[in-house]
């Protein structure tokens, strides 16, 4: 069963890719995008040998909404800052230590702090303990420490590591 | 009534990727010019498939889902290019508005491959 189906979520995260690039569901296309999806994880198994896993798909799906309207509001507030004075911005780095230890959420992680405006992940520490972070405007660098460690970090970890 | 709606998503759009380019010019250094255009591309970009998206269902040739997948895409992206333009500024060491913290970025950083059979 590993050994055949070394990715389950992955085979209908692909199956779904390939029918939308395709825009059609027909049968013959869910089939062919089945069959993708089983051969594509066995082909690259080498690139990613650690397995996938998600628990608590609720918390998850909790955390892409919380991400999305995060995205709308913090777009709105960066292009204020544009606008207005740039020279009042309190640009910064920031220290997050992290407590994820896995590579797949660790780079999630960096992704959504990346997609959220205002904030850009620069550079992981060799030994993945901490994330410098540089952000727009951030009059108080701790809040943002904590915002970032509550609202993005503590989903993903329950999430990816609790199995 | 739908092309009231993808009229002002597109609007929305417009004016959201060009206050995102805005800020290449206004913004002071490069980590902060470097919000400007990685924002742009979420939502800026997101309303206009979001209206391309609404356009080509709502002429009754069925959904148009395609956007779907570029949001997608960029949303794996867009965030990458970010980090690897700010990591080679730390690098470089260009001039900033607020300078990185002491040690970064780590002095030994050239990266190792690690022993857990990936390489």
């Amino acid at each position: 069963m590993r050994a055949l189906l070394p990715h389950p979520l992955l085979t209908p995260i692909l199956a779904a890719v390939w029918l939308l690039l395709n825009n059609s569901f027909s049968l013959g296309h869910i089939l062919l995008g089945l069959l993708l999806g089983w051969f594509i994880p066995w082909f690259t198994l080498r690139f990613w040998p650690q397995r996938v896993c998600i628990r608590r798909p609720l918390i998850l799906l909790r955390f892409i909404v919380v991400l999305l309207s995060d995205i709308v509001l913090a777009n709105l507030a960066v292009a204020r800052r544009i606008l207005g004075r740039p020279a009042q911005l309190r640009p910064a780095f920031v220290i997050v230590p992290l407590s994820l230890e896995t590579d797949l959420a660790i780079s999630l992680l960096a992704n959504t702090i990346c997609l959220t405006p205002g904030t850009v992940s620069a550079c992981l520490s060799p030994d993945r303990r901490t994330l410098l972070v540089h952000a727009l405007h951030a009059p108080d660098t701790d809040t943002l420490v904590a915002t970032i460690k509550a609202r993005y970090e503590a989903p993903l970890k329950e999430v990816f590591e609790s199995c | 009534m739908v092309e009231y709606v993808v009229s002002f998503l597109i609007l929305f759009g417009a004016v959201i990727t060009f206050i995102g380019s805005l800020g290449l010019a206004r913004l002071q250094d490069f980590y902060t010019r470097l919000h400007g255009p990685t924002k742009a591309t979420t939502l800026g970009v997101g309303s206009l498939l979001l209206a391309s998206a609404l356009y080509f269902s709502s002429r009754g040739t069925g959904w148009s889902l395609h956007e779907v997948l570029i949001t997608l895409f960029l949303f794996i992206t867009a965030p990458v290019s970010a980090h690897l333009l700010a990591k080679a500024a730390l690098h470089l060491r260009l001039p900033a508005l607020s300078q990185p913290p002491r040690g970064w970025p780590p002095a030994a950083m050239e990266m190792e491959p690690r022993d857990d059979k990936m390489y």
